[in-house]
């Protein structure tokens, strides 16, 4: 019985509906409103500030760099994971598991975690102390180390977020009929060949809803950064964090935010773009 | 969605490599494991070596000399007990919200044809785009206006902004793997529609519930920003740790870090049947 139109559903959906529009549409037309407004009038006051603050550039550079080495890391990484977890026959359930855990792991925990191993007297100076390579205790998260800093809070990231986009693949790669890659194999299709020319094209519409959630999640970051660098490593929504809280400057801070959804809206636009899908390339 | 998602890529196809082959594949195998597993273990032992584990040079990778003491005197510190505290309310609420809100919506979604369908799911899409934890900034001073700045409820809410579409897209395809018909015999047999659903829909629905339910408050012990902004003395654990983060010494840090670990790791064993379906769902 195809249910007839009634009240029953708009009944059932308006709570939600009610609760997004007060706690998501709402707060983003303040947060452009509160942007743009100084003072009594309209003005880009704020976001002249914004970019004239000394941390600005920096933080937007950090921030494009840490997305463009850790987000397509991340990708591999997973691609990697995935094919390998589907080879196993024995232990599949245990490896996938331990694989997720870092889904379930906050990123200020992550940077904690990471920060036991990378701190002065941490595990990772220990092993290179033991194969002689420094001779004692070395920084590598202060301001006179950028490069190392960087590259720890890459790590930090690509450990914590790879979970994500491993789940979203192995959840596509089920969807794949097995036939395509066995009719391929009989016509003497290489293992390498198959990955490309029949699993990728089909894993697109996984690849790019993971990209989408990767790359938002990634403008985003901040408490990886914090844990590992504290403010020794700018980025947007550090910036937003100091200026909303230590700072009070509301205004600013929501020149931040704008900043960040502007660039989170074109990232979500280009993927819909690059990786859509046509109906009939469905399987 | 039972059936489905109890077994997660059948095993067993044609996996007969040889040897060769097979011992470089669990080579790399055992490299992602302790990949994964090594921070976390070395966070457990600072979390549990001390101020003096700390200091130690060069370490041992081994956990020699460790004790709980450190752990419990960091949840002895001022502030801490009452962090975590907060971080299973605002949790607690967020389940509740999220599925509060979004089942109905799923179950709208699932089981009736209705104008305006199409734009609530944009609207729910929508969210994915937006970096949410950031709409915390304005509400600030709304928050503050209506008396819930600096409580746990009012943290629990931007974290419902976060976990219900979630919730709505999940409960969805969980209702509609539950065939109608079963529905319509309750009602045949005098069911109202609210009983047929208390009776029939919600104990098969349930298993999957629990597990919206855990994605849900996971989303919410692990926010950081949101949490931040919007609490000052009613700190939730991350937005405590996050404050503390320059000041208190590092075996501190672990301890804290360590705690927000555990619970992640034992509802990712919980939900690990669920994980491949709620996310292959969540992600169309």
């Amino acid at each position: 019985m195809p249910a007839r139109t009634s009240w029953i559903p708009y009944a059932l959906i308006a709570p939600s509906v009610i609760f997004l529009g007060a706690l998501f549409l709402v707060p983003l037309v303040q947060t452009v409103w509160l942007s743009v407004s100084a003072g009594d009038g309209l003005s880009l006051e704020n976001y002249q500030r914004m970019a004239g603050d000394l941390n600005f550039s920096l933080a937007v550079s950090n921030t494009f760099l840490l997305t463009l080495v850790v987000v397509p890391i991340q990708v591999v990484l997973a691609l990697a994971m995935a094919t390998m977890v589907t080879k196993l026959d024995k232990g599949r359930d245990l490896v996938l598991w331990v694989l997720t855990i870092p889904l379930g792991i906050s990123d200020l925990a992550a940077g904690l975690a990471w920060l036991a191993l990378l701190q002065n007297t941490g595990y990772l100076n220990s092993a290179l102390y033991a194969l002689g390579l420094i001779p004692g205790p070395t920084g590598w998260l202060s301001q006179e180390t950028p490069w190392s800093l960087f590259f720890a809070i890459a790590m930090a990231e690509v450990w914590r977020a790879t979970a994500i986009v491993l789940v979203i693949l192995i959840a596509g790669l089920q969807l794949i009929p097995k036939e395509f890659s066995e009719a391929a194999e009989i016509f003497g299709a290489r293992p390498w060949t198959r990955f490309r020319r029949i699993t990728l094209p089909l894993l697109k519409p996984s690849l790019q809803s993971a990209l989408i959630l990767r790359t938002v999640l990634a403008f985003e970051v901040f408490a990886v950064v914090y844990a590992l660098g504290g403010r020794n490593f700018p980025v947007l929504a550090g910036e937003a964090y100091v200026w909303q809280n230590d700072n009070q400057n509301y205004g600013v801070a929501a020149a931040y935010a704008v900043l960040i959804m502007a660039i989170s809206l074109a990232a979500t636009a280009v993927y819909l773009r690059v990786l859509r899908t046509r109906p009939e390339q469905l399987p | 969605m039972t059936a489905a998602t109890s077994k997660v890529l059948e095993p067993g196809r044609s996996t007969t490599l040889p040897s060769a082959r097979r011992f470089l594949l669990w080579t790399g195998i055992v490299a992602l494991l302790a990949w994964v597993l090594v921070p976390i273990y070395f966070v457990a032992l600072g979390a549990f070596g001390g101020r003096l584990g700390v200091f130690r040079w060069p370490k041992s990778i081994w956990p020699t000399d460790l004790a709980i003491e450190p752990m419990m005197q960091f949840l002895t510190i001022e502030g801490v007990f009452n962090a975590l505290i907060n971080s299973l309310i605002a949790a607690g609420l967020t389940v509740l919200f999220s599925i509060a809100l979004g089942a109905p919506a799923g179950y709208a979604l699932a089981r009736y044809t209705f104008r305006g369908q199409n734009a609530y799911r944009l609207l729910v899409l929508l969210t994915r785009a937006f970096p949410l934890a950031i709409l915390a900034l304005p509400l600030t001073v709304s928050f503050i206006r209506l008396g819930l700045y600096d409580t746990p409820f009012g943290v629990s809410l931007i974290h419902t902004v976060l976990a219900l579409p979630f919730a709505a897209l999940v409960t969805q395809s969980l209702f509609m793997g539950i065939p109608r018909e079963y529905e319509e015999a309750a009602w045949v047999f005098g069911c109202t529609r609210f009983q047929a659903f208390m009776r029939v829909v919600l104990p098969l629905a349930l298993p999957g519930l629990a597990a919206t339910a855990i994605f849900a408050f996971v989303i919410s012990w692990n926010e950081v920003f949101a949490a931040s902004i919007l609490t000052v003395r009613e700190r939730t654990l991350t937005a405590y740790l996050l404050r503390i983060l320059s000041e208190s010494p590092l075996h501190y840090r672990f301890a804290g870090g360590f705690i927000l670990i555990i619970p992640s790791v034992l509802f990712i064993f919980a939900v690990r049947r669920y994980l491949f379906a709620v996310w292959g769902i969540a992600s169309k």
